[in-house]
């Protein structure tokens, strides 16, 4: 390491295909970041020790055959449990993003699980999360205005059993501050695990880097307002994993 | 079951299937259904303990989502599998999982249940399940319990079969043609039958098979190098053939940022020093009529496969999707043809799985309904993609291995570039069921990872596409010659013969020519991200294609006669003058009423339901995009695409209107080149870096009127190219899309063609959509606009279905009943035209220079949002601004003095601009006084006509979005 930058790893299988999406999040976000196959991760759990943050990225790992994320969070779960476990144990910053969020909950690193939309329709458009300002996720810890994304998903709709228990424990992150767009219970659209360091949620903040990503940038020459870039969780997540 | 077991999944919550399962049948005017249960179920062939159900019940059911049990279900049920050797991921996925969990299995499969009540009758089932969920093409379907797939028991005789040709006569030779649906035809025949007869041995099947794929209409183009004589009703007269002309458009131009036209997988264009774009369309017409999933499936990954065969990597994606009307009654569906619903829902979910699961944005495109698209739906697909630029790749060299990359082969797709080049009709679903392929975007993806980074490595790349091994490997040996192992081909399954080995359009592989250097690393690697690699033989140097299989070899092929041995083929055209003169006057009563009618006429109406169903965000490139506006629900223009970091990008525009086709195929061409222009114009692209492709999807050019059709059509493209001086860098034409109905009767697409305009974008962060910004700014419209309304979706309307159905034959055009536009003008027949029905929309000369000025001026900042002026006209871009921006406008000095034509004719080179009323001045001279003062943008809830009428944003948004009653 020459640049002092957060070493962080973008976890990827067969069919995830935003990994390149985070990395350029996780630059922009002042970490180095280099993608690793889970496989080459199984062969080598010591990757995992040289990094000092991890992403699980999005697509359609597996083609989302069994279920969306689940063979890639069995391939980490055998392949891996006991050292992610122990990644996640010292504080370091574990995000899953869409498929990722669904290999996460498959894996039981976070609570509740993805069904398939209510409309049972894949979608694409634009959302806005509001920040839970009780939750005790460090990734969004002092956010203080709605994050802006896209999200892209067939199966994002957020079931568990008992929100408001996920609420009281602090572990509800993100809500859908506009329409909820898949039926997830409560409008959650981001949990975090109870020490608050490993985050899921289905939209995608890695594609609101730039100002220009956004729909209504430029309309009659008024800019969004920065706070709304999903580079504040990246940026959250690496002040935690340098200060880890 | 005698072994094995099955595991039943349903799930805890309303399966959103059984909603979609019941809207579809709603749709369709099928039976109510009140209690229709999904479930879906696992079969595994090994007897297993409960130790090990449970563990993988584990992994197969989410308890939090799922129910799973291993009991057989109750009641009344119907299941859906996959047919043997069709390709089903779920069935891989759970021997792996089980493995995984440590369970062993020999083989698993996978259904789709379907449970009714007891009290519905078998008829309504069967025509629920046939009509809406099973295609025979590649499923089965069973009441009761499905069974796994037995192990095939076809054993192969592994050896070429040897086809006698020599000294037949033509009869003789016509029926070889037949028997293996060669759609060669008798001219090809014989220059076969006297090559073997030269030669002094007969062929085998693998070498007929390989001249069929080769020499077919798909790969060889025949019609569009044909010799044509061309009869316009002076005196007939040899014309360059069609290709020819395209390319002498290219070649004669002065385009700079061309790097390769018309050769390769795709054409290349450098609009960014440093950076190269590759970009391609193409049509996967047939099979998606049959099997619209897995036709438009295969046609996306196949489109990001001839990107990926000149070495960039695939960034983007387009589609354009032609329908028959969704509201056709299912009585009065021909036979053998999927209804209108079902092929969109198939098509469009096959687009949607390919990009969404490859990870590219599905970025631009169009959707047209006619009744002529009925028996023949149209799936255009594109794909660009970008790379460092560096040389072509200029091998194979001699000594190169011969290296097949990507899925392993099966009895797939046999046969498809032949049956793609023929004639459709009832039967065609059943005869064509090996021609249709299900695709495997994981794999391609990491055909992709792998390929990409890897240029170093191969000498020469090109795609599996028509006709398999067969077409990449015979391509990249013309000249130089190659030997093949088929022996060492990766297979599904055993019991495939040698020709089927070769002519396999198996899915997701990429043959390359690799120095032996570089093998050790390339498979290196290859392994890394799973993908297979095989070694098949070596390029030669002696201008043999030499094929074995089992130690014999099974064809030795000269590839000088493979590629250039066809005779050209001598067709005739005849054209006839259309109506180029004239006004065709509309008298339109209630213009609000008509501007309406066209918002919700579904070639105008919102698409935004479709739209969504595709990924348009991936790679955070996506600046301008389909759906724009405060709500991002106003039609956009064109498409602009620029890396996150990057300042300068690209614009993608598309253009198409098969209803000027039919009145005038030469200015159809202009126009639809123009609107593909005017799009990127629109968002902030620059007009003197434009790159065209061309996809044409005609009837069969042997009717000689047909073909005149064609003639006119790749003439407008080269006028209009020269006079946007905008190069074609790559096509495709798709012909014989006809369909013969029961009825004895030709059913033929009308003439409809494809451009995709690629431009370059200077500035990303400068670029503009097409939704309104302000209060009183001004709006203005530049070009002319003229009465020019033949093939106006104004005449659509007001007409019923006025272009309706193309019967041939009896030259049929349907009905086009003008109705209260013209009193008591009825018109039959547009053989030749009529008057009545004036020009369809012309060339407009001064359009470049005003394009040009415009960029200029959006450039500069001045402009705040644009849109270009098509289908519908003056009145319905405007009310798509307002919409987009949820702002009214008021219009007070229209740019004819007829009120229709001012509104609703759909003369070409127009476009509307919004401006700041500080800069109208200024804006009016820099554009040289080509520029009209409409009206203004208000704050008012409304568009206003002033002196015509009024009408609400929300009557508009209802209109165009169909939620809300009009």
């Amino acid at each position: 390491m020459t640049t002092g930058r957060v070493p962080a790893l973008v976890i990827a299988g067969p069919g995830t295909n935003r990994d390149r999406d985070v990395v350029d999040a996780l630059e922009l976000a002042g970490a180095r970041a280099e993608i690793v196959l889970a496989s080459e991760l199984v062969g080598d759990p010591t990757m995992l020790d040289r990094a000092r943050m991890a992403v699980v990225a999005g697509g359609f790992s597996y083609a989302d055959s069994l279920g969306a994320g689940r063979m890639l969070a069995l391939d980490l779960s055998v392949g891996l449990g006991e050292e992610l476990r122990s990644f996640v144990a010292a504080g370091r910053p574990v995000i899953g993003i869409c498929n990722g969020f669904q290999v996460l909950t498959s894996a039981g690193l976070l609570p509740g699980a993805l069904g398939h939309n209510a409309n049972g329709t894949f979608d694409c458009r634009w959302v806005e999360l509001e920040p839970v300002v009780t939750s005790v996720s460090i990734w969004t810890a002092g956010l203080d205005a709605s994050i802006h994304c896209p999200i892209a998903h067939g199966e994002g709709r957020f079931v568990h059993p008992d929100p408001d228990e996920l609420a009281a424990a602090g572990q509800i992150a993100l809500r859908y501050a506009s329409t909820n767009p898949n039926g997830s219970v409560a409008d959650i659209a981001g949990v975090c695990d109870t020490t608050g360091v490993v985050l899921g949620l289905m939209p995608h903040p890695e594609n609101h880097i730039v100002a220009r990503q956004h729909p209504r940038h430029g309309r009659g020459r008024a800019p969004v307002d920065d706070r709304h870039s999903g580079l504040h969780l990246f940026a959250n997540g690496v002040r935690h994993a340098a200060g880890s | 079951m005698a072994n094995g077991h099955r595991l039943t999944i349903r799930s805890i919550d309303a399966d959103p299937r059984t909603e979609a399962l019941h809207a579809s049948a709603a749709q369709l005017g099928l039976p109510l259904i009140e209690r229709l249960g999904v479930a879906d179920v696992v079969l595994v062939d090994t007897n297993l303990d409960t130790a090990e159900l449970d563990r993988l019940s584990a992994v197969l059911v989410d308890p939090l989502l799922q129910r799973g049990s291993w009991e057989l279900p109750g009641g009344r049920g119907v299941e859906v599998t996959t047919l043997a050797g069709v390709t089903n991921g779920a069935a891989d996925a759970v021997v792996r999982a089980a493995d995984l969990v440590g369970v062993s299995i020999g083989a698993a499969a996978t259904a789709l249940r379907l449970e009714f009540d007891d009290d519905v009758s078998d008829a309504v089932i069967d025509e629920f399940v046939t009509r809406l969920v099973a295609n025979p093409i590649v499923e089965r379907w069973t009441h009761g319990y499905t069974e796994m797939n037995p192990p095939t028991d076809h054993v192969a005789v592994g050896a070429a079969e040897v086809i006698p040709v020599r000294w037949l006569e033509d009869d003789a030779l016509l029926a070889v043609d037949r028997a293996r649906s060669l759609s060669l035809d008798l001219e090809e025949l014989r220059v076969i039958r006297e090559h073997f007869e030269k030669l002094d041995r007969e062929p085998t099947d693998v070498e007929l098979e390989t001249l069929a794929q080769t020499w077919s209409e798909h790969c060889a183009h025949k019609t569009f190098r044909a010799a044509i004589e061309l009869d316009d009703g002076t005196v007939p007269r040899q014309i360059e053939p069609l290709m020819r002309q395209l390319r002498n458009s290219t070649e004669n131009m002065a385009a700079p940022f061309v790097r390769s036209a018309f050769v390769g997988n795709a054409g290349v264009v450098e609009f960014t020093e440093g950076t190269t774009l590759a970009v391609k369309a193409e049509t996967h017409n047939h099979p998606s009529a049959v099997e619209p999933f897995g036709g438009a499936n295969t046609g996306v990954g196949g489109v990001i496969r001839d990107v990926l065969g000149i070495a960039h990597r695939p960034i983007a994606v387009t589609n354009v999707l032609c329908f028959g009307p969704s509201d056709l009654p299912i009585g009065e569906l021909p036979e053998g043809t999927l209804h209108p619903l079902r092929v969109r829902a198939g098509v469009v979910d096959g687009v949607a799985d390919y990009g969404n699961k490859i990870g590219l944005p599905t970025i631009a495109g169009a959707v047209l309904y006619d009744s002529a698209y009925t028996t023949n739906p149209l799936v255009f697909a594109g794909c660009i993609g970008a790379a460092a630029a560096r040389p072509l790749h200029d091998g194979p060299f001699v000594g190169d291995r011969v290296v097949v990359l990507g899925g392993a082969t099966g009895r797939d797709g046999i046969r498809g570039a032949t049956f793609s080049s023929a004639t459709m009709d009832a039967t065609t679903g059943e005869v064509a069921g090996a021609s249709v392929q299900i695709g495997d975007p994981i794999v391609e993806k990491l055909l992709i990872d792998a390929l990409v980074g890897a240029e170093d490595l191969f000498s020469a790349i090109t795609d599996c596409g028509a006709g398999g091994l067969s077409s990449a490997v015979g391509e990249m040996a013309e000249g130089i010659g190659a030997e093949v192992e088929l022996d060492l081909v990766p297979r599904k399954y055993p019991g495939l013969e040698p020709w089927e080995v070769w002519l396999s359009e198996a899915q997701e592989r990429m043959v390359v020519a690799v120095p032996p250097a570089h093998l050790e690393q390339l498979a290196a690697r290859c392994a890394r991200f799973g993908v297979d690699l095989a070694d098949l033989g070596e390029f030669t140097g002696t201008g043999q294609l030499v094929v074995r299989s089992g130690g014999t070899v099974v064809a030795d092929l000269d590839t000088e006669f493979l590629h250039d041995g066809r005779p050209q083929r001598r067709m005739r055209a005849t054209t006839t003058l259309p109506v180029r003169t004239g006004h065709g006057v509309r008298t339109v009563t209630d213009p609000i009423a008509a501007l309406l009618a066209l918002l919700a006429h579904p070639n105008i109406a919102s698409k935004e339901a479709i739209i969504r169903r595709y990924d348009h965000e991936i790679l955070g490139s996506t600046v301008t995009r389909p759906l724009v506006g405060v709500h991002a629900d106003g039609p956009g223009d064109g498409v602009v695409i620029a890396a996150p970091a990057a300042r300068e990008g690209f614009a993608v525009g598309i253009g198409v209107n098969p209803w000027y086709g039919l009145h005038d195929p030469e200015h159809m061409a202009v126009a639809v080149v123009d609107e593909a222009i005017r799009n990127i114009v629109a968002v902030g692209a620059d007009p003197d870096r434009v790159a065209l492709l061309d996809n044409f999807s005609w009837g069969d050019p042997r009717r000689e009127s047909t073909l005149g059709e064609l003639v006119d059509a790749v003439a407008g493209c080269c006028m209009a190219a020269d006079l946007y001086q905008a190069p074609f860098v790559s096509g495709k034409d798709s012909l014989n899309n006809e369909y013969m109905g029961n009825d004895g009767q030709l059913h033929a697409v009308p003439p409809t063609l494809v451009i995709t305009a690629i431009a370059h974008v200077p500035d990303a962060d400068a670029c503009i959509s097409s939704d309104l910004t302000r209060p009183g700014n001004v709006l203005l419209v530049v070009g002319d606009t003229r009465a020019e309304f033949a093939g106006s979706h104004l005449d659509m309307v007001l007409g019923e279905t006025v272009l309706g159905e193309r019967v041939l034959g009896a030259r049929v055009l349907g009905e086009r009943v003008l109705g209260e536009m013209v009193p008591g003008t009825t018109v039959a027949d547009f053989d030749g035209g009529d008057a009545a029905i004036g020009p369809a929309p012309a060339p407009d000369p001064a359009a470049p220079v005003r394009y040009r000025r415009l960029h200029a001026a959006i450039r500069s900042g001045a402009v705040r949002s644009c849109h270009d002026l098509s289908e519908g006209g003056l009145a319905v871009a405007l009310a798509e601004m307002c919409i987009g921006g949820r702002l009214g406008a008021r219009v007070d000095a229209l740019p004819h003095t007829d009120v229709a034509t001012a509104l609703f004719s759909e003369s070409t080179g127009r476009l509307l601009v919004e401006v700041e009323p500080d800069d109208v001045e200024a804006f009016i001279e820099h554009m040289s006084g080509d520029a009209h003062r409409l009206g203004a943008v208000t704050s008012d809830d409304s568009l206003d006509l002033a002196g015509i009428g009024r009408v609400s944003i929300e009557a508009l948004v209802g209109a165009f979005t169909g939620t809300a009653p009009s």
